[in-house]
């Protein structure tokens, strides 16, 4: 079985996406000791420098049709790739491009697939993966033991380290892998704006899918103004129409890093921790002892956020009269 | 476009553990399902009305199809409700232990032989979160895909959409019919049944089909409850101490 572990580098507007150093260091420790950076963009000058350090080889695949992602030429050129490198694995974000990416991929190799991975290790014959289920719930183990594995990666989940590999840099030429195209990539836009900004606050309060109804969002609007927080959320209250999508946190919304966020009846999906978990001190109230959120949160409490609240408002009020 | 536009929607039935506790079955593999609630995986629902929506615009069919057991014909029967033409359920029994490409590839047997336009469901399943079948079914059946797609227009051979990227971005991307894609949440506002859909749904047949071999190159090993690193200080005592404990906290971070 080959010892090398492929990695398809992410990026975006010229820049590479944090999820690929996440991935080079996950493949470091995974023993390969030929660690493959797959970089295609439409020109790999800029980027090769950075990714050097992080593997032994970056392999460059550029031209035009690399500028923008989409998964149709990078999987033509990466069924190719893998046909002549025959890695053991192929490590791919399990990113908006990743999942676009991934499962097609897979197919087309032949190849198992696991994806959402949060710990990988090198099995006897292939790679044992865990990953998360039910929004973070369970763990499920996976035996993935085809050549290549497939693996996609959670994003934010593994720690980016720095190397000094100094890895060479070989040009890869992907050949005419846009004959008979079927889809096109056309632009990017960003979500509109109304003008709040959730990533500049030093409060926020975070509601999720316990405030239930729409009627009861008057509740968290309150307790946000008592406090001086802006208000934001998780991804159902807005999927739900109750607060624009500008508010949102998470891996589809905002970053945030406040001193200090409080999570009211939001469990806390990977989506979602991925978005706060760099704020100073978290307060997260949840009715269900095990939600995820208590797992990064520095305070937990665990009640109806229906109860908590109103009683938390009237102690406010007493504090500040 | 014409008025012959086929549409399939690939639907799951969950269930619903947003807020229920789950655990663990003497299998190890699986969880305990007999307390817990079903429903209709909630990104598919939003296919389902992606595609509904398409139906009203372009005089299409949508043609729903379930991998399950029996009881899936329940979200067969809702989506039939809300105005789906017709409905099909690969029987999953006999399916054996398989993963998300081995769903995709039974119903890639499903579809082989058939035509339709366009092939929608959910962008990802709440219960194993994989975000696997769409695209790899479209590969199976050798269609262009989009993953992750909130707003859908199709015209006469090309479909646009946008797709939902991080931090804020959308893509927006042209793709050739036939072509599968997977629906994120959020897109639309999916309806609910008339009383009269789903008294005239209880009515409608529902096509039975074998599943085709599904082969696995993955294997479950088990499953498991997470451990909970760098928990959380949980606050304890009544509501009123909770919230006098929080207020205090709030107190020393400068919120009150």
């Amino acid at each position: 079985m080959s010892n090398s572990i492929m990695v398809l580098v992410e990026h975006r507007q010229g820049a590479i996406r944090d999820v690929s150093f996440e991935m080079l260091t996950a493949a470091r420790k995974l023993g390969a000791g030929n660690v493959e950076a797959v970089l295609m963009a439409e020109s790999c000058d800029l980027l090769a420098p950075a990714i050097a350090p992080h593997a032994n080889k970056v392999v460059c695949v550029s031209g035009p049709i690399f500028r923008d992602f989409n998964y149709e030429p990078y999987q033509k050129a990466l069924v190719k790739l893998a046909a002549e490198r025959k890695p053991a694995a192929i490590l791919i974000a399990n990113s908006a491009f990743g999942t676009d990416l991934g499962p097609s991929l897979a197919v087309a190799l032949n190849a198992g697939l696991v994806s959402d991975a949060v710990a990988c290790t090198k099995a006897d014959s292939g790679f044992s993966v865990s990953r998360g289920m039910y929004a973070g719930k369970l763990v499920a183990d996976w035996a993935v033991r085809s050549e290549p594995s497939v693996i996609m990666v959670r994003q934010s989940n593994f720690k980016a380290e720095p190397a000094s590999l100094g890895g060479t840099v070989e040009k890869w030429d992907a050949g005419d892998v846009v004959s008979g195209a079927k889809t096109k990539f056309l632009s990017l836009e960003e979500v509109p704006t109304t003008g709040i900004d959730i990533t500049k606050a030093t409060i926020v309060v975070g509601i999720g899918r316990g405030i239930k109804e729409a009627k009861n969002m008057p509740l968290a609007q309150e307790f946000a103004q008592d406090i001086g927080a802006v208000l934001a959320a998780s991804r159902p209250v807005v999927d739900a129409g109750w607060l624009p999508k500008e508010v949102q946190i998470g891996s589809s919304g905002k970053t945030i890093k406040p001193k200090l966020y409080i999570a009211l009846g939001i469990s806390g999906a990977f989506q979602h921790i991925a978005g706060m978990k760099g704020a100073d001190t978290i307060i997260a109230v949840n009715k269900d002892p095990k939600a995820p959120i208590f797992s990064v949160a520095h305070y937990g409490i665990v009640d109806d956020l229906h109860k908590v609240v109103p009683a938390l408002r009237t102690k406010i009020k007493e504090m500040k009269t | 476009m014409e008025a012959s536009v086929e549409i399939a929607v690939c639907l799951k039935r969950v269930p619903d553990t947003a807020e229920a506790d789950v655990k663990v079955d003497a299998s190890g593999k699986d969880i305990v399902r007999d307390k817990l609630a079903f429903t209709i995986n909630e990104a598919d629902n939003y296919a389902l009305e992606e595609a509904l929506l398409a139906k009203e615009k372009h005089n299409a069919n949508v043609t729903l199809v379930s991998v399950g057991a029996k009881e899936s014909e329940e979200v067969l029967r809702m989506g039939l409700a809300k105005g789906a033409t017709a409905a099909a359920r690969i029987d999953s029994a006999g399916l054996g232990e398989t993963d998300g490409i081995g769903i995709a590839r039974v119903l890639a047997g499903w579809f082989q032989g058939k035509t339709f336009d366009l092939i929608v469901t959910g962008a990802i399943a709440s219960d194993d979160g994989n975000s696997q079948v769409g695209p790899a079914l479209a590969e199976l059946l050798g269609l262009p895909h989009a993953a992750y797609v909130t707003k859908l227009d199709i015209q006469a051979g090309t479909a646009t959409v946008k797709r939902e990227l991080e931090g804020g971005f959308l893509e927006v991307k042209e793709l050739a019919t036939p072509c599968v894609v997977t629906i994120q949440t959020g897109g639309n506002a999916p309806r609910y049944a008339s009383i009269m859909g789903i008294k005239r749904a209880g009515a409608k047949p529902i096509e039975q089909a074998a599943p085709a071999k599904a082969e696995s190159k993955t294997q479950l090993i088990k499953v498991y409850v997470p451990e909970i690193v760098g928990a959380a200080q949980m606050v304890e005592g009544t509501v009123d101490e909770k919230a006098l404990k929080i207020a205090q906290l709030l107190k020393e971070k400068g919120a009150v």
